[in-house]
């Protein structure tokens, strides 16, 4: 089976790119072994003012909204940070004092929306916090066990019955002049939190929880959607066994589901993501890059691979795939000449030009697909 | 030492790092509240259950096996495995007189063959159907599925010779489906496969694949029928035939059901079976065949890929394979269950969830409002069917009607 381009990794960069390939008429097919970290995702792109506009506009193709107000995210923990580009259910304010009198509602027995918390940060910059709970009949199923108790079940439930947690949150609004509620909602229907915040009568917000990611995972679908109506091809549940490398150049790979049927492309994409994903491995004594077996920058010293204090910058969280500047795959120090890499894989050494997390997957993307359309392009007479 | 290796725990569920994707895209829970979901009945009650077999639950069996769960781990978990696996391990009720009935499609069969047009009459009737809902719980709104009065088996042999002349050849595991209910999949397929210069045979004796059996609680009779198939499938093999089957489900238990949950060792024949779709799209992709299309053919085709396929990660070669047919408009339907599950929708317990879980697709297919669906599963057929009006075939019964 033959494709122009092969991404491993249906994550955001590897959806971006496919994307962005799939747009300028570039037959591309993407390979993901089990959803991704965008299950995980905050709403926040971090340093990717080289693409903001790419971003928009490649994402609105896709009906999501992304936003870019200056002023201060509110973060799940009642911290404050400072707003850059981000999806339209993470909230941004002006100043740090967001209002005079603040609501917050969470659901009875929801732990993972951290409403205490939230009060007291927001107590420090001015705004008085009053919490209340609700508890609707429709999500008392969900209460029997308590870890069934998390986001996107709640979302679930709540895509069917928000009108009823409306109906309960204004007989509990006193004359807050702003209302905080959990990001639980739309997540099969983006327009729900926009319908949410015109039914009650304070100005509403929505703060992110505890993983999986609500608004991460609608975008998700959204884009994989998008991708698949521009005649992308996406391989879910499948994952790449083996590759053919030859002179610096893949040729095919075979991947678990397809077998005895080999996958060629005249360019190949590494976007499978960090530890989490299996795009690195941390064996005993090497954190290695398992399916090309790439050069991975690390700490050769396994001592210096963490700090003890947890909650001090971990270096090997800056591990990754090395490449040369324009993002080709290095093995034993020699660049690809068809493989890129991607996202995450990279780890976090690329800070410097591209950002960290969401914004890396992003820039990188767009700068890996331009490069390829490029490439198209002086192949054609 | 190996010890990651030695330490490996059943069907992966130690991996399970709690992260609930799979409950955000299980198909049963926003529609059943008792159901616990994929996270909870599989990997963490697998971990009280093997302290102690009190905390089996029943409420497992409202899980679909659709795989869902499996196909989007982020951590390689087999999560419906390791429910079903409880199910057979820790369930011991007798099952059901309906669940009998249900899952032996293949005595059914038998027994109805001969007296086709008079079982087809009495089980369409209304009073039937509100009598087999009254007493056995088989919910009204379904229909069973016809039967034919010649079985396929039949058909074939009486065509053996014709077929011999071939001088490639191929087995055909066509299973209950096929043989009592829809031979002419099975006549369409011969159809094709001597288009492109392949004779079709029966395997020396075949039985139903048993998922049915395995989800109505009757393993053992399944594994006895998975062993007899794995004994017909080898001497298929060994003969230097690959064994070609149409129903995505019957070829998913058999690559992957039993070696997983009935433990019977496939790995003799495994490689060699395959589902007709990708055996033809890459004769006919490499170049070593080509099929002689009409020139006036022309349909809007929308493709649902089942649950079992999705999970095989073949769809692509059945969408592909009807892309290839010159005047088709295509259309990849959302990957989304059906709701029928195979027995399942047809329990009277589950007839609405069974019908809210599919009301996406449902919804999808009259947005696209195809000329036709096609599918590769034949309990999906009927579900779209008697849920949309829709007519649902099978893409290889559309290539024999796209060729001359």
């Amino acid at each position: 089976m033959k494709f122009d381009t092969i991404i491993i990794g249906g994550g955001l960069a590897g959806l971006t790119a496919g994307i962005s390939l799939q747009q300028a008429g570039i037959h591309t097919a993407i390979i993901s072994s089990g959803q991704n970290a965008l299950h995980f995702f905050s709403g926040i792109f971090e340093s990717s003012e080289t693409c903001r506009e790419r971003l928009i506009r490649l994402f609105s193709t896709a009906g999501i909204r992304v936003q870019d107000i200056p002023g201060y995210h509110l973060m799940p923990m009642g911290t404050f940070r400072e707003a850059g580009l981000s999806l339209e259910d993470v909230a941004s304010f002006p100043e740090k004092k967001i209002a005079e009198r603040a609501l917050i509602v969470n659901f009875m027995g929801f732990h993972d929306f951290f409403s205490s918390f939230l009060a007291e940060g927001l107590e420090k910059e001015g705004t008085a916090c009053r919490i209340r709970f609700i508890r609707l009949p429709e999500m008392e199923h969900l209460r029997q066990s308590p870890s069934e108790m998390r986001s996107v079940n709640i979302a679930r439930v709540l895509d069917e019955c928000w009108e009823k947690a409306v109906a309960d949150i204004r007989v509990l609004h006193k004359d807050e002049d702003l209302i905080i509620l959990p990001q639980v909602f739309g997540l099969k229907d983006a327009s729900v939190p926009e319908k949410i915040a015109s039914a009650l009568p304070a100005h509403v917000v929505f703060v992110g929880t505890m993983p999986p990611s609500v608004p991460g995972i609608r975008t998700q679908m959204k884009l994989k959607r998008r991708f698949e109506v521009l005649g992308g091809t996406f391989l879910m549940g499948d994952e790449v066994t083996s590759a053919a490398l030859h002179e610096g150049v893949v040729s095919s790979v075979t991947t678990r589901n397809l077998d005895s049927v080999r996958l060629f492309a005249d360019h190949f994409i590494l976007a499978s993501g960090g530890y989490f994903s299996k795009g690195l491995v941390a064996t005993p004594n090497r954190i290695v890059e398992p399916l090309f077996g790439l050069d991975v920058f690390q700490a050769s010293d396994r001592n210096q691979w963490y700090r003890t204090d947890f909650f001090q910058d971990q270096p090997y969280m800056d591990f990754g795939v090395r490449t040369d500047t324009s993002l080709h795959a290095l093995k034993d120090g020699v660049p690809m000449k068809n493989l890129y890499a991607i996202g995450s894989v990279l780890g976090n050494t690329r800070k410097d030009d591209f950002g960290t997390a969401a914004g890396l997957a992003v820039s990188t993307a767009f700068a890996v697909a331009d490069a390829i359309k490029e490439s198209q392009k002086e192949q054609l007479p | 030492m190996k010890l990651q290796e030695y330490t490996a725990s059943a069907h992966n569920f130690e991996e399970c790092m709690k992260c609930t994707i799979c409950t955000a895209y299980c198909p049963v829970v926003p529609v059943n509240p008792r159901y616990p979901g994929p996270k909870q009945a599989g990997p963490d009650a697998e971990r009280l259950r093997l302290k102690d077999p009190y905390f089996f639950n029943q409420a497992l069996k409202y899980c679909l096996n659709c795989k869902r769960c499996e196909v989007v781990c982020p951590s390689g978990v087999k999560v419906a495995d390791i429910i079903q696996s409880a199910r057979i391990r820790y369930d011991h009720t007798p099952p059901k007189l309906r669940d009998r009935i249900l899952a032996n499609t293949d005595f059914m069969g038998k027994l109805a063959r001969p007296f086709a047009p008079i079982v087809n009459g009495v089980t369409g009737m209304n009073l039937t159907k509100t009598v087999l809902d009254a007493t056995l719980a088989i919910d009204r709104h379904r229909t069973f599925p016809k039967y034919s009065g010649q079985s396929f088996e039949g058909w074939l042999k009486r065509h053996a010779k014709e077929q011999a002349k071939y001088e490639r050849q191929v087995a055909y595991f066509h299973g209950c489906y096929v043989n009592y209910n829809n031979p002419q999949l099975g006549k369409d397929l011969v159809k094709v496969m001597n288009a492109i210069g392949i004779g079709v045979q029966l395997l020396e004796k075949e039985k139903c694949c048993g998922v049915a059996l395995i989800s109505n609680g009757m393993s053992k009779q399944a594994t006895k029928n998975a062993e007899h198939n794995i004994a017909a499938l080898r001497k298929a093999v060994d003969k230097g035939l690959t064994v070609l089957a149409t129903s995505s489900t019957c070829t998913f238990t058999m690559r992957d059901e039993y070696p997983e949950l009935l433990k019977v060792d496939n790995s003799a024949v495994r490689d060699s079976l395959l589902l007709a779709t990708r055996y033809i799209y890459q004769l006919l992709a490499s170049g070593k065949a080509t099929l002689d299309f009409r020139p006036d053919y022309h349909a809007r085709i929308a493709y649902h890929t089942p649950c079992h396929l999705e999970k095989l990660g073949w769809g692509i070669f059945s969408y592909e394979l009807l892309k290839m047919i010159p005047g088709v408009e295509f259309t990849l339907l959302d990957s989304s269950c059906c709701g029928i599950a195979g027995t399942y929708g047809f329990k009277k317990e589950n007839y609405e969830a069974s019908q809210a879980i599919g009301k996406p697709l449902f919804d999808q297919i009259r947005s696209v409002n195809p000329d036709v669906v096609a599918c590769d599963c034949e309990t999906c057929k009927w579900q779209i069917e008697m849920s949309t009006g829709y007519p649902v075939k099978h893409p290889i019964s559309i290539l024999a009607e796209a060729i001359r």
